[in-house]
């Protein structure tokens, strides 16, 4: 009786985090659409420029794109397009954007999946053995290296690995490295300072015992949380280092998208990138909840 | 204090650029292009022969002088949004907290250049710096408003504002006497942190090609310039941008963590 409470508790918060998200990205797409109708040179077609094209031909573009001017209608369009399959055309490459988006993601996914977890291993890593061993040499060097690469902007980092001749991934992990090992050295610093902390210490148990049973369980959550964060960051960190890197993922697109004023693409990416972060989210908040359920 | 020292000497460096660097940072030297460092270009010259030193310096003066401008703009928004939000409570917290949920769950780097792109590209250089940093004020609110606004509900719940209020005292007057003047820290520490974000986020944007337009420079029109580098070893001295801005970042890291200390 009581797991299926705990079903249903989790179950009407999962449902509620999804209306959430479904919420936001109409509201997100809503917002961008408006930004680009609103962009200077919406009306603007170079395809009419090209003087070989009759005045009819011409006058046929125009007609070709009078829907889009109407926000709403031009808005529930694309939605009704997207609720089909179908996310429109990019202006700039000629290819429907739910191809491209297809043929993209997978080497995002990569760059994105493999930075995490470097950036992960490195910062919970450092963060991890600092608290643990409570050495200065380990502060010191967390605070160094951390410090350091918070000081460059991501885009000369793409570059440095680009000289470098260092895959994409790491300039990605060393982007987001930085912000895992301040908040998660932070949390583990705050959870230490705990009484019950310093009194299983003065009881004999082991460093290990300690972090396994009495300061994960605190710093759990938190942590969680700054995984769904820093999911977000290595989507943002992905734009320079796939455009400056040379991989074909979804932040070259969105940086060629950028450059040649594609604007239907970028509130296609605008759409799905706040679907994934928001989504990265999610997940972490409902690990979260559950875990607090548990722990109730 | 030393990191004070640092970014007032930078900051007096990049201001007497028209005594150091007369040649200013558009004059083309075009009988000595890609040059290397000499008496007459300390930093030696561009591929199209314009003064590196020069353009260092005026660089500097651009970032560093409008970042601070960019952040007091996206302090006063965040103040207008999430001290108001935070002061009139209820629906009006939740309205606002909705829309920096939105805006903080788009990566920071993806929604400035989707906003840059849809401003106009090929315009004036003037017009670009205008563009960029106004963009960065513009939409770097939202992180600032959500503390601000934690902070403003926190303050209508306590007590001498309570007091305040069964004294007569409602609407603006309250805001502007008793909750304002008690977000100063909060809106000083915000201030602060926007800097360094807006330095990094305009070198990512000059970096990209999206930032300030030739032929003026910033430090990401400069830092462009290590993309056709093949080795650290060949010219080093085109690493001076990158290590101009990591000092004045680092100096603006500790400078944050005292400011946030005494906030």
């Amino acid at each position: 009786m009581l797991a299926r409470i705990w079903q249903w508790k989790v179950a009407g918060h999962v449902a509620r985090k999804l209306a959430t998200i479904f919420a936001l990205v109409l509201l997100g797409g809503l917002l961008s659409a408006t930004l680009v109708r609103m962009a200077p040179g919406f009306d603007a077609d170079e395809h009419a420029l090209d003087p070989s094209l009759s005045a009819e031909s011409v006058r046929a573009l125009h007609q070709a794109r009078a829907g889009e001017h109407n926000l709403i209608s031009f808005y529930y369009g694309y939605l009704r397009g997207a609720l089909h399959g179908d996310l429109g055309i990019s202006h700039a490459l000629g290819q429907p954007v739910q191809s491209l988006l297809r043929e993209r993601w997978p080497v995002t996914a990569r760059s994105v999946g493999l930075g995490l977890l470097l950036a992960w291993t490195m910062g919970a890593g450092l963060a991890f053995t600092a608290c643990l061993w409570r050495r200065p040499a380990y502060e010191v060097l967390g605070i160094t290296l951390s410090g350091a690469f918070l000081c460059i902007p991501a885009a000369a980092l793409a570059l440095l690995s680009v000289i470098l001749n260092a895959p994409g991934y790491l300039a990605i992990a060393l982007i987001v490295f930085p912000k895992i090992y301040r908040y998660s050295r932070n949390l583990l610093a705050k959870a230490y300072t705990l009484p019950h902390i310093t009194a299983a210490r003065a009881r004999g148990l082991s460093e290990l015992r300690i972090l396994g049973w009495h300061v994960l369980p605190v710093a759990g959550p938190q942590l969680m949380a700054l995984a769904g964060i820093t999911v977000s960051i290595a989507i943002g960190a992905s734009i320079p280092v796939e455009s400056l890197c040379g991989l074909p993922g979804i932040g070259q697109l969105a940086w060629q998208a950028a450059l040649s004023r594609d604007l239907p693409l970028l509130v296609n990416l605008t759409v799905v990138v706040t679907l994934v972060t928001l989504l990265a989210n999610s997940v972490a908040d409902v690990m979260i909840y559950m875990v607090g359920l548990r722990d109730a | 204090m030393f990191a004070c020292i640092v970014v007032l000497a930078v900051c007096a460096l990049s201001l007497s650029a028209n005594w150091l660097a007369p040649s200013g940072y558009a004059k083309q030297f075009r009988d000595a292009p890609s040059s290397p460092p000499s008496r007459q270009h300390w930093l030696g010259t561009d591929d199209i022969g314009r003064d590196r030193f020069a353009r260092v310096l005026y660089g500097t003066r651009i970032s560093l002088l409008l970042a601070p401008a960019a952040a007091l703009v996206s302090t006063a928004l965040a103040a207008l949004v999430g001290g108001l939000a935070g002061y009139l409570g209820g629906i009006w917290l939740r309205i606002a907290r909705g829309f920096t949920d939105l805006f903080l769950s788009l990566p920071w780097l993806f929604l400035l250049i989707t906003v840059r792109a849809l401003m106009p590209l090929n315009v004036s250089p003037l017009v670009s710096v205008l563009i960029t940093f106004l963009i960065l004020g513009l939409l770097g609110w939202a992180a600032s408003a959500r503390v601000l606004s934690t902070s403003a509900d926190a303050l209508r719940n306590s007590d001498f504002v309570l007091q305040a209020r069964a004294s007569g005292l409602h609407g603006s007057r309250l805001f502007l006497i008793h909750v304002l003047p008690n977000l100063k820290p909060v809106l000083y520490a915000q201030f602060w942190i926007s800097i360094p974000v807006f330095i990094l986020s305009e070198a990512n944007l000059g970096i990209l090609g999206l930032g300030v337009a030739e032929p003026l420079p910033s430090w990401g029109s400069l830092l462009r310039e290590l993309e056709g580098m093949i080795s650290f070893r060949e010219e080093p001295w085109r690493l001076v941008p990158l290590v101009l801005l990591i000092v004045v970042m680092t100096s603006f890291q500790l400078l944050l963590s005292n400011e946030e200390l005494t906030a």
